[in-house]
């Protein structure tokens, strides 16, 4: 089980053993990755603010909740990924290719209405998230190695159909275009819909059966398998999810910025798993949470705006990534340690 | 208890691993080896294109096809031992850049010897292998993740190091040291020290006792632990090392390209994955060798190098990257599949006791 999870066994029981085994309290809110995520992302809004005022204006605000819509979305996808133990590396290229696809459909059939494109893109990630998960299958490797091999094709693929071309906004319907800046009640429309994606596979993670199930391969797949769980089904069908919101991202992204080349999200996808990785969803999988994986993206894609307005030289912004993956993953091992040792001492007090 | 093994066991386990074993072992069988299937491939490879291919066998070509392939061979050298023992390193390319804008701003500002930046840029890839080594190793953190952490962060730092800068203004002797070739030849001096790297690296990873136990430790850590081998300490070497390596191809790619630039060698990490896999070392360690590797190396080199003189856009040549990568994995597995099917089969149709 998820490391979250038993901590949040014990606080609804209210079950406590002896208090040599009581966790601190600080660690118990590091133990809530949401809540210790939330706190970071606090403290960074407010130092920020209080140097420069301006960064939590409106306009400032609408920026971020962009900024981060898309990189959100596809933690989400890739945190159904990795909860089974897998990683899909080729989520970066799934979104260049369906924003491309996209912009040519529009350029083909200038008429039609933006819902189909969306779900004609949506379809399109699918389709590729489907390949994904038919050559794991298949081939019985790591996820790794498949995904990065369709990391190279897809985008190979998106730079032989594109060949140099370029597509630009007034190619697309001013309809389309205006998904990607409106807002209702000043919340950006792109970052409603990210909510809605993180709240409904966060509901469906944590409350529905298969969702569970999911966990329970990413712990230990043969156990999963003794078990009852039709594994491989379920892998295939996580692939499909993640290739689908990569879909809906690129659909986004195209709205959102209107000038599309074959290049578009390259390198993307790191930094899709750093934001998962942050949010506290495990790279060996069985722990995390779509929350969590939401709220790491928001927090990378802030840092990034905050260290602009607190004037430090923005070319660290990566270096500051890479620092918190490493105290995040850091930070999980040493409260595995600490809660393995802690239940340890439990079992041989024979509580 | 349960988190122990989350964060220590590899990818996958257990009867998944071993039937994924056998069913190379089926496959080995059948072709010779993987080694010499990929270095058909490559010579099959090399014949169409220089039958085929405009320009192909040409000297210069020759030149500039060995020169892309440098910084690649070197890299792939430490990886491939580094994926047998079961862990992966993501963060090369990164280092590279890193130890390419070091050399640059030393040189800017030091005012050091250029002999003395180069050892000292080695001796700080050693430096920055060692810190993936040490969150590995000493701290038990998987080496996806760490990896992935420092490919950020060793980009990032070499940003801050030299912003968008370039530095340019290296000595033309040293530049022009870099892509000579060897006199009379059309061989690079470069491809010299790859090739000895190349060969001590295969004496250690096949002719001596760290070798095999590199091999032990990809196939199960504890029971390597148990026969005796420092698992904790040779991985700290390997990262070190696959670092120091870094450095020289960092020094390698700042004076080929007399430039020393904070995005140098951005992305290479995925294609030296593509071409230890391609050479044959299983993702799951403990399997594979120096000689498939160095083969898949050049395999991917001269497919690109061909295509792209075939006028095929430099860009989309990433399909065939992608495509090597997924048939050497899928295709083994596809035909040993059909083949236990056959077995199986055969078996059912006249059932006698083994």
């Amino acid at each position: 089980m998820s490391l979250t999870d038993t901590g949040a066994a014990d606080r609804l029981t209210g079950k406590r053993s002896s208090d040599r085994g009581r966790p601190g309290l600080t660690e118990r809110l590091l133990a809530v990755r949401e809540l210790s995520l939330l706190l970071a992302l606090g403290a960074l809004v407010l130092v920020t603010t209080l140097r420069n005022d301006r960064f939590l204006s409106g306009q400032s605000v609408k920026d971020l909740l962009l900024g981060c819509a898309i990189l959100v979305i596809l933690a989400v996808g890739q945190t159904l990924v990795i909860v089974t133990r897998n990683v899909d590396l080729s989520v970066g290229s799934i979104l260049g290719l369906v924003a491309f696809s996209t912009g040519s459909l529009f350029l083909v059939a200038p008429g039609l209405p933006w819902p189909v494109a969306l779900l004609l893109g949506v379809g399109l990630g699918a389709v590729c998230g489907a390949v994904n998960g038919g050559l794991i299958a298949v081939a019985k490797v790591p996820a790794l190695v498949i995904t990065l091999g369709t990391l190279y094709a897809f985008r190979g693929v998106d730079y032989y159909w594109a060949s140099g071309r370029q597509i630009n906004a007034a190619d697309m319907p001013r309809s389309f275009l205006r998904l990607g800046n409106q807002t209702v009640l000043g919340v950006p429309v792109l970052f409603l819909v990210a909510v809605v994606v993180v709240a409904a596979v966060g509901y469906y993670l944590r409350s529905y059966r298969s969702g569970r199930e999911l966990y329970a391969i990413g712990s230990e797949p043969a156990a999963a398998r003794l078990s009852g769980i039709p594994v491989g089904r379920r892998v295939f069908a996580v692939f499909v999810a993640s290739g689908a919101l990569a879909g809906l991202a690129g659909v986004l992204y195209a709205a959102r910025f209107g000038t599309l080349d074959a290049a578009a999200g390259t390198g993307l996808e790191l930094q899709v798993v750093a934001a998962a990785v942050v949010g506290g969803v495990a790279i060996f999988g069985g722990s995390g949470s779509a929350y969590g994986a939401a709220l790491g993206a928001v927090l990378l894609t802030t840092i990034g705006s905050s260290l602009a307005v607190l004037r430090i030289d923005p070319f660290w912004q990566q270096a500051v990534v890479g620092a918190l993956i490493l105290a995040a993953i850091g930070l999980d091992r040493l409260l595995a340690l600490r809660m393995a040792a802690r239940l340890r001492g439990r079992s041989a007090r024979g509580a | 208890m349960a988190h122990d093994s989350l964060y220590a066991a590899p990818p996958s386990t257990g009867a998944e691993t071993e039937r994924a074993a056998g069913r190379l072992a089926g496959l080995r069988a059948a072709l010779g080896s993987w080694d010499a299937a990929v270095v058909a491939a490559l010579v099959l490879a090399v014949l169409l294109a220089g039958v085929s291919v405009q320009n192909f066998a040409t000297g210069r070509n020759v030149q500039f096809l060995l020169l892309d392939l440098v910084p690649l061979a070197l890299l792939a050298l430490p990886m491939t031992l580094i994926v047998i023992t079961g862990e992966i390193d993501l963060s090369v390319a990164s280092t590279v850049g890193l130890c390419s804008t070091l050399m640059g701003q030393l040189w800017l500002s030091s005012g050091l010897s250029l002999e003395l930046i180069c050892v000292l840029v080695v001796l700080l890839g050693g430096a920055l292998g060692a810190v993936n080594g040490l969150f590995v190793t000493g701290f038990g953190l998987p080496s996806l993740a760490v990896t992935i952490g420092t490919l950020a962060l060793y980009r990032g730092l070499s940003f801050v190091v030299l912003g968008d800068q370039a530095v340019a203004d290296f000595p033309a002797s040293w530049t022009a040291a870099a892509v000579r070739n060897i006199p009379g030849t059309s061989i690079p001096v470069a491809v010299v020290p790859v090739l000895l790297l190349a060969l001590v690296f295969g004496v250690v990873l096949h002719a001596t006792s760290t070798g095999r136990a590199l091999y032990a430790m990809g196939n199960n850590d504890q029971a390597a632990t148990f026969a005796g081998v420092s698992v904790a300490r040779t991985k700290f070497w390997l990262f070190v090392a696959s670092g120091a390596v870094c450095g020289l191809v960092g020094i390698f790619w700042t004076l080929r390209y007399a430039s020393a630039r904070g995005d140098n060698a951005t992305g290479l990490e995925l294609t030296v994955v593509t071409a230890v896999l391609l050479g044959g070392v299983s993702i799951f360690g403990g399997r594979g060798g120096l000689l498939g590797v160095v083969a898949g190396v050049l395999l991917l080199g001269v497919l690109r190098n061909a295509l792209q003189l075939a006028d095929v856009d430099a860009n989309a040549l990433t399909i065939v990257t992608g495509a090597l990568l997924i048939a050497s994995v899928v295709l083994p597995n596809a035909v040993a599949d059909v083949r236990a099917r056959l077995h199986r089969r055969r078996q059912r149709a006249n059932p006698v006791a083994p």
